[in-house]
């Protein structure tokens, strides 16, 4: 008996195996060298050299640049983050009815999140807002003036938050499957006591949909924190203008694979792991006070 | 009454069909650009009507880069991207099949660090990784992009386990008394039932893998290695000659393939965001 026990944990180990050692080997130790290598000086080619905590001495009282570079990463989070979220919320309602063809719809507002973390996405972006690009040509078509997307460092991180939101589709399909689970006769009992179309949904969809927008809020968070592709395709790989869009990994990314600062590199690296555990224990710490569980009760 | 449905049914279509061409219109503005000639792109960016409508732009986008042509770039994607598929679809399948199915000692606390790497940005261990691949003599080989993959993808394990929740745990009883074992269960039995799963992470990974720009970006770095996106940075960084034209061609061109597979697979793609509620 005691034998087939151990051949079960056996064979269940065996199974995951693979993740067992890709994460020893490709994830953990790596991330505890980069532990041991934030507190190095460490250009690739010669050894590393401990210098102890000069690596964060470094960035937190003398770089100008990294906390520039943290506050464009928390504006660009702070933003494109909730927007996208609202707009997901929004139109996952107007295509959340019984309607033929609705599933067309859905299916092409959809399309911009599989194509958006592409380059030629970021190429595309780029050009729609240059100078004499679509977007300004609209801009003077409705009455106002063209803006210098390049030009203001402000208005080069809003093209990048307008680009994050118009990703929005993946999060509204989860919407929408979340809103299929509520039932209709909630809604019906709601109408009959009284309650307005604004009252049904600050009562009804927001809290039985409250779990699904704490998932995405906290998935799209994160990963609104390590956007890249965008910021290095959009600005060439520098950040610009006047580092306006020069996100955390676009940073840290040129700290490592620029300049060769593999100790600071690590240093920020490690800064993020820590900003983004806390974040996310903080987003679930502050969840039992506006997520709604069913099974629990209780609004 | 069935006139009043019908005005709004109609008020509804116009205005979701507005707001979808809207969110298309880059997209569109990026195709038709893409047969105008590079002079003529901004001058007449209001129109969509390519005039002239000339296919310039893609015999010499083609052509590459370092001697190179878009067909090598696309070739070497095709690898990578084949490569890690096949290995991130079958690796998470098996460690799915052993954390849905399986009871062992320290199983939740594996899971629970299996949950942890899905939330773990990838620029933490970014600078690492290379230090490694490139002691290992990797860099400049594919090996450090495919070779992580056949390891297991959090994303994918998460959501093939799901599925095989799905199936019945009598099922597996069944087999077992008629004498399968637990290693016969999971590729005879288990597998073939996944497919939808199968199919829907077969999918994330060739998206991904596709349009990754930082692996090949730091890995790869001869023009013979390039992949497409890879292909498109070096066309922005030689923008300065202004051949827009052939650089929105390629970005057409590279596009394609996802489009393709996006609406022949759109059901396992919307099915798959729906219940797995995850995208990373």
């Amino acid at each position: 008996m005691k034998a087939r026990q151990l051949r079960n944990h056996l064979a269940g180990y065996a199974f995951i195996s693979p993740f067992v050692i890709g994460f020893l080997a490709f994830t953990l130790i790596p991330i505890c060298a980069s532990l041991v290598l934030s507190f190095t000086d460490y250009d690739l080619f010669s050894p590393p050299r401990w210098v102890g905590l000069d690596n964060f001495r470094k960035l937190f009282f003398q770089d100008n640049k990294y906390w520039k570079s943290v506050r464009v990463t928390l504006t660009y989070v702070l933003f494109a983050v909730p927007l996208r979220l609202v707009f997901a919320l929004l139109v996952a309602m107007v295509l959340n009815v019984q309607v033929r063809g609705v599933g067309v719809y859905r299916t092409l507002i959809y399309l911009p999140s599989i194509i958006g973390g592409s380059v030629a996405v970021a190429i595309m972006w780029r050009n729609l807002f240059g100078d004499q690009g679509i977007i300004n040509l609209g801009l003077i078509f409705l009455g106002f003036d063209p803006v210098r997307w390049f030009g203001n460092p402000t208005a080069a991180l809003w093209m990048l938050i307008l680009l994050a939101v118009w990703q929005f589709g993946s999060s509204m399909l989860i919407f929408l499957a979340g809103l299929k689970n509520i039932p209709v006769t909630y809604y019906e009992a709601a109408s009959v006591d009284g309650a307005g179309p604004l009252r049904r949904f600050f009562r009804i969809t927001l809290p039985l949909l409250s779990p699904v927008i704490l998932f995405n809020l906290i998935m799209q968070t994160i990963s609104a924190f390590i956007t890249f592709i965008p910021a290095y395709i959009i600005t060439k790989g520098e950040g610009g203008p006047l580092d306006g869009t020069l996100l955390y990994s676009l940073y840290l990314f040129r700290q490592g694979f620029v300049y060769y600062h593999m100790g600071e590199a690590s240093a920020m690296a490690w800064i993020l792991l820590v900003v983004v555990a806390l974040l996310t224990a903080l987003l679930f710490a502050t969840s039992r006070f506006w997520v709604y569980y069913e099974s629990k009760g209780g609004a | 009454m069935p006139g009043k449905t019908l005005r709004k049914s109609l008020i509804y279509h116009s205005c979701v069909a507005v707001f979808t061409v809207l969110m298309l219109y880059p997209v569109i503005w990026l195709l038709m650009s893409s047969f105008k000639p590079s002079n003529l792109i901004f001058v007449t960016a209001d129109s969509l009507v390519p005039e002239p409508w000339i296919w310039d732009n893609y015999t010499i986008g083609w052509q590459g880069i370092g001697g190179y042509t878009f067909g090598t770039f696309i070739q070497n994607t095709f690898v990578i991207v084949a490569l890690a598929t096949v290995g991130a679809v079958l690796s998470s399948a098996f460690i799915a099949f052993g954390f849905a199915r399986m009871q062992f000692f320290g199983r939740n606390f594996w899971f629970a660090i299996m949950m942890g790497t899905l939330m773990l940005p990838y620029e933490v261990v970014m600078v690492p990784q290379y230090i490694l691949f490139s002691k290992l003599g990797w860099v400049n080989t594919i090996l450090p992009i495919v070779v992580p993959a056949w390891f297991g993808q959090a994303f994918f394990i998460f959501l093939i386990m799901q599925f095989i929740r799905t199936i019945p745990a009598e099922l597996d009883e069944a087999a077992i008394i008629d004498g399968c074992g637990r290693f016969r269960l999971f590729p005879r039995i288990i597998l073939p039932l996944t497919a939808p799963a199968l199919a829907t992470a077969t999918i994330f990974s060739f998206y991904w893998r596709w349009e990754d720009l930082l692996g090949p970006l730091l890995y790869l770095n001869r023009p013979k290695q390039y992949t497409v996106s890879l292909a498109l940075k070096m066309f922005l960084d030689n923008e300065t000659i202004s051949n827009w034209g052939a650089m929105f061609a390629m970005s057409v061109a590279s596009l394609v393939p996802v489009l393709v597979l996006f609406f022949l697979a759109q059901k396992y793609i919307v099915e798959g965001i729906s219940t797995s509620g995850l995208k990373a």
